[in-house]
């Protein structure tokens, strides 16, 4: 082992900055501590103390959500959030990101993405039900440079991260049902990949991952420690750059054999009795895991790392406490019982051995070969974390670039050639290339997959289903932190909406770029306000999420994206609903206004090749009474498909409705200019269709809640023609478009180099 | 002493991705590439054998397990220390 | 009827065929432990899906060498029925009880959807329920379902009315022989299958044409399938 710097060597040398520490940090760690620590503690400092893990600049906007609601078991705090669902059943939901990770290697990256969030979900005590995702690219195309080397890199990045994804699912057993996947040059080098994962629990087995007991053991079960993602959290927090691929060994690999294995040995060791609290050790490895377990129990804990299974030879202290290796937990088990522990782990063929003791002193103690290597008060490492407020000013582009007007080009010659050049875009495309690579009904519960505004997942035993759906478009809260923000939560409540849920709680995932720029702190404060007002008003509170700063390539900050999970109660497998025409000859009807609004669409982002103007605006009122108005229709059985209009408007909303044979006729009459007309993004509109002879009904009930409610068209097999105002735009033939609409993602990322993201992926 | 076994998929079966591969590779401008054919290289430590022993025996590996003979073809090294 | 349902590491459609099987009246389906050395209290086995061992080396290959099939496999020749779906196809034929080999998809990803499926014939003790040339709706879920085999094989296969399943009209998800979804051994009463019976058993999952298979295996209408 080579020799570690001394406690005064750290100082003088300034170590402490590359193990995350700032000057002022480590000051005020020296006074906590008395002392200077030594390596071990100054990584553990560092970690602890990221972005990452500590929430030091989020953390005063992030306690601005409302988290509290009848239903609520368990905010934010815990590894996941838990939600009531009635008759002793909950819900456990949670969103992380794996951005810098998957930006660099881009399989594993996800790959341990997804099963970090898994474990979150099941250290609750819950079942692993669903997955999710959101993920955001840099272009896929180019018509000018088509071979651009950034192209080639984003191509490979979304194979990877989409194979990355279905290697880890896949094979852990868990569907990955629902997603969404974005496409903009300023994720280019620097995407983002979150994943969320949805669990199942009966209220009397909820776990809390508390250290109690003095005396009981500390096992480690699971993967063996090895050097790798040694100071992630950290990593997680940087700016990419050029020094990111020199960093390559922080990226995890993980073992999704081994991830199933623990699982179920986990949930049986839960069912045993024989366990008091279970911990992921994620990021920031053993360290996080022991110290809030302790923390959270008001316990310490000793830990002997020379007891920590390791496949490095000679690791030290430091690297130890620090590694990221995959499929490990944490777990505080009764005295007396660890042979218990031990009979069912080896069942599951899983490694498991005591590494320590909860100790009375409210201290993390290490010991490594017969000596003290660290001795930490938890209280001064946890609590004591300096909060940061920034500065938060707007920059001179984002408040000129609002006063734009919207629309800059003439109305198009040819709509219909138009659209059919616009539905080939990856960022409208159908996303069936991504998730056919997604197994999204192992477990036979699910109702309703990807492909629809949110996926519908069915609980054993009982008449309930879960509606969920992740949803943000990062295109408005760029021009508009704050209506960007309420925007996320209402589309995402309202694909739960229309899938016939009752929208409970949420799960968010901030993505902003370097918080120490004013502009972006703004950005962060802005859609912080945008989602609280819109959770305030749609009455969901926030159980959890996570928040990913720093996102930025050579100082170019990604979009503003806060990613929205919503979780919802679908009462009655009958009240389960998709998107997709039902039968030919139901008549379509639109509720909700359509205005002007094309700032941040897709039709702008189409002609112009940029964003500017506002966003459509967010009227909350409207939208909480639209969404409980079409609820209620899909509990009186008076609706055949229900379908949320977003990007893409009106028409993208008709297209992805068609299904099978199943097109449309519509006849509308508006008021606005064809083209605006047609991909206007004005929110709180809703496309539903109904049968006959419940149309009469249902418009009744909408005049009732004051929704305007038009009549524009009818279910007919085989086409897809769209006149305004009593001329055609559109006249095709529904194979030939959703053909075309279809396969666009496939054509674009079979063309030539699918080989590199194909090889790394299991099969 | 280690075994060497190197697993490729037979001549006449298929393998799409070296197709793939070979691809990507004209596609990046190595004209002269005219095949790829992937496989995997598996290492095995051995113990208190005889070369000519531990031939045999890793062949009957192979035959056992690490080869499935309906797709794969095998290449046995050994290098003693 | 007794049913196991053979349980590898990292097999994750398990429960998904305990309940599957298990939802029929007189049914009674248990889980068997991969450890287990002794099949014969059983009269129908099931190899689910999922990853058994990872798909480490190659789909099946490690699944196929536990002790567990050393039992199968003497119950199969004692002529109980077997059905391997996805990586249960794998493991037989890794293991020699079916022909061929199931290789990487063509297209080198994992496909997930749900095709439609040809019944190729009704004469089997597993597709007695369906009637022969019936399109079905099974959903596949696999990275490794590339059915290959030599001429020969594949001769003897077709010759002897061995192929009960093809991916239907113009589709070939995975490249497989013959659009090959599913083969008997000789004696007919071995089935191997890629598409997934177990997730097709009600109208809300998306098809109920799989319980239709089950049926058959399990003989539970013996009467209605000499009317059809």
């Amino acid at each position: 082992m080579p020799p570690e710097p001394t406690p005064e060597e750290i100082s003088t040398q300034q170590s402490y900055l590359s193990l995350g520490l700032s000057d002022s940090e480590y000051q005020l760690v020296c006074e906590l501590l008395g002392r200077k620590p030594n390596l071990t503690e100054t990584g553990i400092y560092g970690v602890m103390w990221s972005e990452h893990c500590s929430y030091k600049t989020s953390k005063m906007q992030l306690s601005r959500f409302p988290t509290e609601g009848p239903n609520v078991l368990q905010g934010p705090g815990e590894g996941a959030g838990v939600v009531d669902l009635g008759d002793g059943w909950a819900v456990v939901f949670k969103v992380e990101s794996h951005n810098h990770p998957s930006a660099i290697e881009p399989y594993q990256g996800a790959a341990t993405g997804v099963g970090g969030i898994l474990r979150d979900i099941y250290s609750m005590g819950a079942r692993p039900v669903a997955f999710l995702n959101s993920l955001r690219f840099g272009p896929l195309s180019d018509k000018k440079d088509p071979g651009s080397p950034n192209i080639k890199r984003n191509q490979y990045l979304f194979g990877g991260v989409v194979a990355g994804i279905a290697g880890y699912g896949n094979c852990i057993g868990v569907p990955t049902v629902a997603g969404e996947v974005g496409f903009d040059a300023c994720y280019s080098g620097n995407p983002l990949v979150n994943a969320m994962c949805v669990g199942v629990i009966r209220h009397e087995d909820l776990q809390h991952g508390r250290a109690e007991g003095i005396g009981n053991p500390v096992i480690y079960v699971g993967a063996a420690t090895g050097r790798d993602g040694i100071h992630g959290a950290t990593f997680a927090s940087e700016e990419l750059n050029e020094e990111s691929e020199a960093k390559r060994p922080s990226v995890q690999v993980g073992d999704p054999f081994m991830g199933k294995l623990v699982l179920e040995a986990c949930l049986e060791l839960f069912r045993s009795g024989a366990v008091i609290s279970v911990q992921d050790m994620g990021a920031a490895g053993l360290t996080c895991s022991s110290t809030e377990m302790a923390e959270k129990g008001g316990n310490g804990m000793e830990l002997d790392l020379d007891l920590v299974p390791q496949r490095a030879l000679e690791m030290s202290p430091y690297e130890i406490m620090l590694s990221e290796s995959q499929e490990r937990m944490l777990l505080v088990a009764k005295a007396g019982r660890e042979e218990e522990v031990f009979e069912i782990c080896r069942k599951w063929e899983v490694p498991a051995c005591t590494i320590g003791r909860v100790i009375p002193e409210t201290v993390l103690r290490l010991k490594h070969r017969g000596a003290l290597a660290a001795e930490l008060p938890l209280d001064r490492l946890l609590g004591s974390c300096p909060l940061y407020q920034r500065d938060a000013v707007p920059s001179e582009k984002q408040l000129s670039r609002q006063k734009k007007n919207a629309v800059t080009w003439d109305v198009p010659d040819d709509i219909g050639a138009l659209f059919k050049e616009m539905i080939v875009q990856p960022e409208l495309a159908s996303k069936r290339w991504v998730y056919r690579q997604y197994d999204s009904m192992v477990r036979t519960c699910t109702s309703v997959g990807p492909g629809s505004d949110a996926a519908v997942i069915r609980i054993e035993g009982t008449n309930k289903a879960l509606a969920m759906s992740i949803d943000g478009n990062s295109r408005y809260v760029e021009l508009d932190p704050q209506t960007g923000g309420r925007i996320a939560v209402a589309e995402a409540a309202r694909n739960v909406t229309c899938s016939g849920g009752q929208p409970l709680a949420l799960t968010n995932g901030l993505n902003f770029g370097n918080p120490e720029k004013p502009e972006i702190f703004w950005q962060l404060r802005e859609a912080v306000t945008g989602i609280c007002e819109a959770c305030q008003s749609l009455e969901l509170p926030v159980t959890g999420g996570n928040v990913s700063l720093y996102n930025e390539t050579e100082g170019e900050a990604v979009y503003p994206t806060p990613l929205i999970g919503v979780v919802g109660l679908v009462e009655h497998p009958e009240h389960e609903t998709t998107q997709h025409w039902k039968q030919a000859g139901d008549v379509i009807l639109l509720l909700g206004e359509t205005e002007e609004e094309l700032g941040a669409s897709a039709l702008q982002q189409f002609m112009t090749g940029s964003i500017f103007g506002m966003p459509p605006a967010l009227d909350l009122e409207k939208e909480k009474n639209l969404q409980e108005a079409v609820l209620e229709a899909i509990r009186q059985n008076l609706i055949a498909s229900a379908h949320d209009l977003s990007q893409g408007g009106l028409v993208m909303a008709l297209l992805t409705s068609c299904k099978g044979e199943l097109g449309v006729h519509v006849d509308w009459e508006s008021g606005i200019r064809d083209d605006l007309a047609l991909f206007s993004e004005s929110q709180s509109r809703i496309l539903l269709s109904t049968v006959p002879q419940n149309l009469l009904m249902l418009e009744k009930l909408m005049q009732s809640r004051k929704i305007p409610c038009e009549r524009v068209g009818v279910v007919m097999p085989g086409r897809f023609d769209i006149a305004l105002n009593g001329k055609f735009l559109i006249q095709e033939e529904l194979p030939e478009l959703q053909q075309l609409w279809e396969n666009a993602l496939e054509n674009i990322m079979n063309s030539e180099n699918q080989g590199f993201s194909g090889e790394k992926q299991a099969a | 002493m280690k075994g060497i076994i190197t697993v490729v998929l037979k001549q006449d079966i298929l393998d799409p991705q070296g197709r793939a591969v070979m691809n990507s590779l004209q596609g990046l401008g190595y004209d002269e590439v005219q095949g790829v054919r992937i496989g995997k290289s598996i290492e095995i430590e051995l113990n208190g054998i005889s070369p000519d022993e531990a031939d045999a025996r890793l062949r009957k590996m192979c035959e056992s397990i690490l080869v499935n003979p309906v797709i794969e073809d095998y290449h046995l090294e050994i290098i003693e220390d | 009827m007794r049913c196991a349902v053979i349980v590898f590491p990292g097999s994750n459609c398990d429960s998904d065929l305990y309940k599957a099987v298990n939802s029929f009246e007189g049914v009674d389906a248990e889980y068997v432990w991969y450890t287990t050395e002794n099949l014969d209290a059983f009269d129908l086995i099931l190899l689910p899906g999922g990853f058994a061992y990872g798909d480490y080396l190659r789909a099946g290959a490690l699944a196929a060498r536990t002790p567990v099939l050393k039992a199968l496999i003497r119950a199969a020749e004692r002529g109980v029925r077997v059905i391997g779906i996805c990586n249960g196809f794998q493991v037989l034929t890794e293991c020699g009880l079916l022909p061929g080999a199931l290789q990487r998809n063509s297209g080198l990803h994992f496909i997930c959807d749900t095709p439609l499926i040809e019944v190729v014939q009704d004469q089997s003790s597993f597709t007695s329920r369906y009637q022969q040339g019936e399109l079905i709706r099974l959903p596949i879920a696999h990275g490794e379902g590339n059915y290959i085999c030599d001429e020969l094989t594949l001769r003897h296969l077709q010759a002897e009315n061995r192929i009960v399943f093809r991916y239907a009209s113009g589709s070939n998800p995975n490249g497989s022989v013959d659009k090959i979804a599913g083969i008997l051994n000789s004696k007919g009463n071995v089935l191997g299958m890629m598409p997934h019976p177990e997730r097709a058993m009600a109208d809300w999952m998306g098809s109920s044409d799989g319980r239709r298979l089950f049926e058959s295996a399990l003989n539970l209408f013996p009467e209605t399938a000499d009317a059809a």
